[in-house]
């Protein structure tokens, strides 16, 4: 058992457990309780497995970046979950749930999306199963994401609009589990991502698990070692960055970067830096580091990207951060654009912008000519489209 | 265990306590409404420590929340309004509000606080028990304070008779699964779950909270409770009729 994950409460380190409202006990709890024992059977294993090859496309390629590798002197490879489909790593995770949500005997399907991509993921999903979904987005999100938006509609899922608070991912969580208090018996929320009471950040781990899964074979058949000596993903929550660390978590030789939204900077007060800014608290259901005034109140996070608007990080991230495991880089808006640029002018892949914090790392360290660092490029800029249109004026 | 709880339930009479926000309407009501309250001869008071995300609420208590945060609420001035409450109120006091606030306080100087004003119990709705056990208990119990647990339609049999075991003062049923503010009226089921606790002879009092909004409500409540817990309603009420005006809401529940 690492000690970098869950304990059989939920707790990584100090962080983690499960502080929720006595009405989302039920549900929990029943989860708790067969989560393990369900992702163990083998006819679970078996759907799983078949999901994720012939509807995801997985394994995705393991990518050397030649040219981006030459422009920063130093051996890059990129997970490539931007070919997932649906665009982005989220999929994985959502299969995973689906299919514990049918175990479970649930007829009705919610889920909270920032960017949007897990809102399409869970739709897609629940169009492959035929079962009903409800989509919450924050009001303001709707608006930057259209898209998507359209997407899950097409998808046949409802699109439900948070309109409290920031308008933002956060509220449509708290939405999300609003709804699970109001619907107990016959729904399943799929969180999309690390965060949430125990035994969320654990089993959403688990599913992005392939990821780091995949990583190491592939990387043994191109450099002979499954062990790269640095991986680095961007964290809003955390979930693309669990799968592409999990099973390095124990490899203290592999060097783990953590890279966060810093907004317009970590401290101009419109940032999303939660390692940085936060302290210890509470958020969905979760005890972990979050972004909040001296009096516990959730304070408000900027961040270009949708998927990094989030004022708290998943409890495995938190602990990953205080026991020094990760290391965490802080990118603003500005670096985040100038990197997604990089990428798609240096590689013809245009990353999401989410994805392109994680980039930016480049221009943040320095790597060695014979290190070798792989990448979660964990989601496509096609929903970014807007965005860098207004902000390069193409 | 706070004596004002235990002689409050010393009684046959149907309780009323009703929930409001501090800071709401406006920043420096709350020591004028626990006054209006206890004269208009409501039992029990809850007094709504305001939060950024309160995930159990519907929008009522949401929006009230949201104003009063914006009204410049805080953990430090809500105890300075309270510090001579003492001297003007006997009614038990209870401060409802989510963790997070506390433990950015401070769990022990939250609760030496409570104490020091006369606060009789706790409501923490997504502090669970077992954390409560575990870590907060002991310094809950060395400051007099109970904390007051919830269960739920859903709420297995077991758990409820381990939540009346560890409780001291009374448990609050929520009376559906929903949010606050969630609808008026009770359905059969609703009523059938009531009764099915009542059944059980729990060694603490019930108060039913959630959805309950008027007179009929009220009744069909408290049929099998010992009394009812009134929040989005009475905060509506406020909102529309401001805080002069509290005895007419209550006199209409014990009409």
């Amino acid at each position: 058992m690492s000690k970098y994950l869950a304990d059989e409460n939920g707790y990584y380190g100090a962080f983690g457990g499960a502080f929720i409202p006595e009405m989302l006990y039920p549900n929990t709890e029943e989860l708790r309780v067969h989560y393990l024992e369900i992702m163990e059977r083998n006819s679970f294993q078996k759907e799983f497995k078949h999901l994720l090859k012939d509807y995801v496309g997985r394994p995705t390629p393991l990518y050397y970046a030649k040219r981006l590798s030459a422009t920063y002197g130093t051996k890059i490879y990129l997970k490539r979950e931007d070919l997932c489909h649906t665009g982005a790593h989220k999929v994985n995770n959502t299969i995973g749930q689906i299919l514990m949500a049918k175990a479970l005997g649930k007829k009705r399907i919610i889920a909270e999306t920032g960017a949007g991509q897990h809102g399409v993921a869970t739709a897609t999903v629940c169009a492959l199963m035929g079962i009903e979904c409800v989509i919450y987005m924050g009001e303001i999100d709707i608006s930057r994401q259209a898209p998507n938006v359209a997407r899950m509609k097409l998808l046949g899922a409802t699109v439900r609009a948070a309109t409290s608070g920031s308008k933002t991912l956060k509220d449509a969580t708290n939405e999300a589990i609003r709804d699970w208090i109001n619907n107990p018996v016959d729904t399943h929320y799929i969180i999309g991502s690390v965060v949430g009471p125990h035994p969320y950040p654990d089993m959403v781990a688990r599913f992005q698990s392939v990821i780091s899964e995949e990583t190491k074979k592939q990387l043994l058949e191109k450099e002979g070692t499954e062990n790269p000596t640095h991986v680095i993903a961007c964290v809003g929550g955390g979930s693309n960055a669990a799968g592409q660390f999990y099973h390095y978590l124990d490899r203290e030789d592999v060097n783990i970067i953590a890279v966060e939204a810093a907004g317009k900077g970590v401290h101009s007060g419109e940032s999303a830096a939660t390692s940085a800014l936060g302290k210890v608290g509470i958020i969905h259901g979760s005890k972990t580091l979050l972004m909040q005034t001296n009096d516990g109140q959730i304070t408000e996070p900027h961040s270009i990207s949708a998927g990094l608007d989030y004022p708290g990080i998943g409890p495995m991230h938190a602990h990953l951060y205080s026991s020094k495991r990760a290391k965490f880089v802080s990118i603003t808006d500005a670096e985040a654009m100038a990197a997604g640029k990089r990428l798609s002018i240096l590689e013809g892949i245009i990353p999401a912008i989410e994805t392109a914090h994680a980039f930016a790392v480049l221009e943040h360290e320095t790597f060695k000519a014979d290190d070798i660092i792989i990448f979660n490029c964990s989601g496509r800029g096609d929903k970014d489209l807007q965005t860098y249109i207004d902000y390069f004026e193409l | 265990m706070s004596k004002r709880i235990i002689e409050l339930f010393d009684t046959d009479k149907k309780l009323v306590s009703i929930y409001f926000t501090a800071g709401f309407p406006k920043l420096n009501d709350t020591v004028e409404i626990i006054e209006n309250l206890e004269k208009a001869g409501v039992d029990l008071i809850e007094i709504g420590l305001p939060f950024s995300d309160p995930l159990a609420d519907g929008p009522t208590i949401q929006e009230s929340s949201t104003k009063a945060l914006h009204n410049g609420m805080t953990t430090e001035l809500l105890f300075e309004q309270l510090s001579n409450i003492r001297q003007k109120v006997k009614t038990p006091l209870i401060i409802m509000g989510y963790f997070n606030p506390v433990m950015q306080y401070g769990v022990e100087s939250f609760c030496q606080k409570c104490e020091e004003i006369g606060i009789d119990a706790l409501i923490l709705p997504d502090l669970p028990l077992r954390e409560y056990q575990l870590h907060y208990k002991e310094i809950f119990n060395r400051h007099g304070l109970d904390l007051i647990y919830l269960i739920t339609p859903q709420t297995p049999e077991e758990r409820i008779r381990g939540i009346d075991e560890m409780s001291n003062s009374f448990i609050y049923m929520v009376s559906s699964s929903s949010t606050t503010g969630a609808k008026a009226g009770f359905s059969i089921e609703n009523q059938e779950y009531f009764k099915r606790i009542a059944e059980m002879k729990l060694k603490n009092p019930t108060l039913v909270g959630f959805g309950i909004s008027d007179k009929n409500s009220f009744d069909q409540a408290t049929a099998y409770s010992q009394g009812a817990i009134i929040g989005s309603a009475f905060i509506k009420h406020v909102e529309n009729k401001g805080i002069n005006q509290i005895s007419t809401f209550v006199e209409k529940l014990n009409s």
